[in-house]
């Protein structure tokens, strides 16, 4: 049985804390007890049960990708299909559940970070249907590389800040939305788009994604009577892979988490701190992170900007300190031929940061036999990615 | 081990406080407008007049900072400054004064740089506290520990925004002196004081009998003279930084003529 974490100080193991100036302090307190308060409510979750199937379009499928499973010819390959959640990407579970919780606390403010947009999309969808107001901070090279999703945002009525400070990615987009919340903390709610970030947020994403994970438990049992031998998921601050990891932590269930190794890990050029970073503190919890010697921390790289993140939540951290879950990479040209596989075997354009956790077959499947049982979280959609495809692919549109 | 040598800082509050006398805290730095300047302009604010320094440990991602001391960071990364280059700063200034002298960081620089090899290298040096805002009480133990083994004082921030309990537990883990936050907010200079920041102290007063020290969004001569009628230190950082940056190459004689205003007002 597995030990409940986080401990009281949302501590993981040595990982995760509150890290945050005092101004911040009380607000994590408040959320922490309204949280508490509302996570076993049953009008809380009556509530989120009902935009789970009304909104979300939830469950979403678990699909038995045929073609896909006769290419590799070895173990039988399901795909969990976030990318059906309204929106396109699994970020939805996560504002909803947070937006209702904001609603509750009384705020009329949203703040939000984005990398790729599909958070900050996701804070905008929740925003403009609970009637908040939002500003969604983002990194100006992202608002260039996601043009689209900007103006998805604005038309529903979020106004996006381009943020020009650092490596002008979601670190800095989310040092800003920081900032935002240490000067409006009073009437501000700040809706962390990952399983990162001080206590309780951590814990609070993961148990709002957890939900991939308990229906593919229940659905796979459904079709093959049986738990996965592998789950596979793509991590960038990891929410949606420790949504589906969670009900199948312990269990027996091989857990891989797939992170961007951009050009090639040993071109430095990658977001993959798991595999190659060092312990240290950003954005309020001890994790591991790409940073210097002397604890600067360093860009990361990925073709998606959804996985262009030099830290990742601190329950990653610890379950692969207690070997609990695995973590390796594929490259940013790994990802994109697993992008057009995909797509042309199955019919379904994965988002690019999904697209990792597909790529990863190719070093899975020759370890594993026909009886075997593969589930990959498709966390998101593609289209929003078709221009940045397109552009690696050398073709012009 | 024991410490027999009196804390700096403790030393300059006590004398202060017989001289019924209110500290004057610029924050400079370090490495900026560039290394060697930056050592000047520590000796110079303390020759013109400054009664403690805080000495800035540039980093990359600093979410308490406003944008004038998110600059002067990049920059001075840019001019390759870590922090055994601080530590290096310290120590050649520590052969000409005898000021306390306080590092400011965010707690990855001394995570990464290892808990007691920092403490023991800042004290060697002759750093006598550490400041870092993003580290809480709650997590503030395995650092306080490392710290005060050699020496050094661990200073707590206290916040507009902190409960009456937060307060107390603030100022019991801080050491030296409590950093009392004056606004919601980042750091950055504003034009006018916050109309609570009396109340807020009075508050931390309540509570604690350590020295409390204001800053965040003191710029002027006038402003500083107000918070050091309730408080016992006027900490100065963005107004200090920006003029260093717009004066370029004037840069210590307008920081000296400066500080030496700001103190000639609180005196006054
Ligand atoms: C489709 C999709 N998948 C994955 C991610 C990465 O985030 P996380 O690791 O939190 O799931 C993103 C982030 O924007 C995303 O848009």
């Amino acid at each position: 049985m597995q030990v409940k974490l986080p401990d009281e100080r949302g501590h993981f193991g040595e990982f995760g804390g509150k890290f945050v100036p005092e101004t911040l302090m009380t607000a994590l307190e408040e959320l922490e007890k309204a949280y508490a308060k509302y996570k076993d409510d049953e009008d809380f979750k009556a509530e989120l049960a009902l935009y789970h199937k009304e909104y979300i379009g939830r469950p979403t499928l678990l699909y038995f990708a045929e073609r896909l499973t006769k290419h590799y010819g070895h173990a039988k390959i399901y795909l969990k299909r976030e990318d059906l959640c309204h929106g396109g990407a699994h970020k939805i579970n996560n504002t909803i559940g947070q937006a209702l919780l904001a609603k509750r606390m009384g705020k009329q403010r949203i703040i939000a970070e984005t990398g790729a947009g599909q958070h900050g999309v996701a804070s905008a969808t929740a925003a403009a249907l609970f009637g908040f107001e939002c500003q969604v901070y983002m990194g100006e090279e992202d608002t260039n590389r996601q043009s689209l999703n900007v103006f998805r945002m604005n038309l529903l009525g979020t106004e996006v800040v381009p943020v020009t400070s650092g490596t002008k990615t979601l670190k800095d987009a989310m040092n800003e939305a920081i900032r935002d919340w240490v000067t409006n903390v009073e009437t501000t709610y700040y809706m962390i788009g990952s399983v990162a970030g001080p206590h309780p947020y951590p814990m609070m994403v993961r148990d709002f994604q957890s939900v991939i994970g308990l229906e593919t438990k229940a659905q796979i049992h459904e079709f093959e009577g049986r738990d996965p031998d592998v789950i596979i998921a793509c991590v960038g601050g990891g929410s949606n892979a420790m949504g589906i990891f969670y009900p199948f932590i312990g269990t027996g269930t091989r857990l891989i988490g797939v992170e961007p190794a951009g050009l090639g890990l040993e071109t430095g050029q990658h977001g993959a701190p798991l595999t190659k970073g060092h312990k240290g503190i950003l954005h309020g919890s001890l994790s591991y992170l790409l940073q210097d010697d002397y604890g600067q921390i360093l860009p990361a790289h990925s073709i998606s900007a959804g996985l262009d993140y030099p830290g990742v939540g601190p329950e990653h951290s610890y379950l692969k300190e207690n070997e609990l879950a695995k973590y390796d990479s594929v490259t940013d040209d790994e990802a994109l031929a697993a992008f057009q596989l995909l797509s042309r075997t199955e019919g379904i354009l994965p988002a690019l940061e999904s697209a990792h956790a597909v790529a990863y077959l190719e070093k899975l499947m020759p370890d594993l036999s026909k009886d075997d049982i593969v589930v990959i979280n498709l966390s998101g959609r593609g289209d929003k990615d078709v221009q940045v495809a397109a552009s690696a692919l050398g073709v012009q549109i | 081990m024991i410490m027999i040598k009196l804390n700096r800082i403790d030393g300059l509050f006590s004398r202060l406080r017989e001289g019924n006398k209110k500290a004057l805290m610029p924050y400079l730095m370090a490495g900026y407008p560039d290394i060697e300047t930056s050592l000047k302009l520590l000796l110079a604010v303390a020759e013109a007049g400054a009664d403690l320094v805080e000495f800035g440990i540039p980093y990359s991602d600093p979410l308490a900072d406003g944008p004038t001391i998110q600059k002067a960071a990049n920059s001075a990364l840019r001019n390759n400054v870590n922090t055994d280059t601080v530590f290096d700063l310290v120590k050649r200034a520590r052969q000409r004064t005898e000021i306390p002298i306080v590092a400011m960081t965010y707690y990855n620089t001394i995570y990464r740089y290892g808990l007691e090899e920092c403490a023991k290298n800042a004290a060697e040096a002759g750093v006598d506290g550490v400041i870092a805002p993003d580290l809480p009480p709650e997590e503030a133990e395995p650092w306080r520990e490392a710290a005060q083994k050699y020496g050094l004082a661990t200073v707590m921030l206290a916040a507009p925004t902190s409960t009456d309990g937060r307060l107390k537990k603030v100022s019991e883990v801080s050491q030296g002196f409590v950093y009392c936050v004056s606004l919601t907010g980042v750091t950055g200079a504003r034009t006018n004081l916050p109309t609570n920041l009396t109340d807020f102290i009075k508050r931390v007063r309540k509570v604690t009998d350590k020295p409390l020290a204001v800053g965040f969004g003191i710029s002027r001569s006038e402003q500083a003279r107000q918070v050091s009628e309730v408080a016992d230190g006027v900490i100065i950082g963005s107004a200090l930084v920006s003029l260093i940056a717009e004066a370029g190459d004037n840069c210590i004689k307008a920081a000296e003529k400066y500080i030496s205003d700001v103190k000639s007002a609180m005196d006054s």
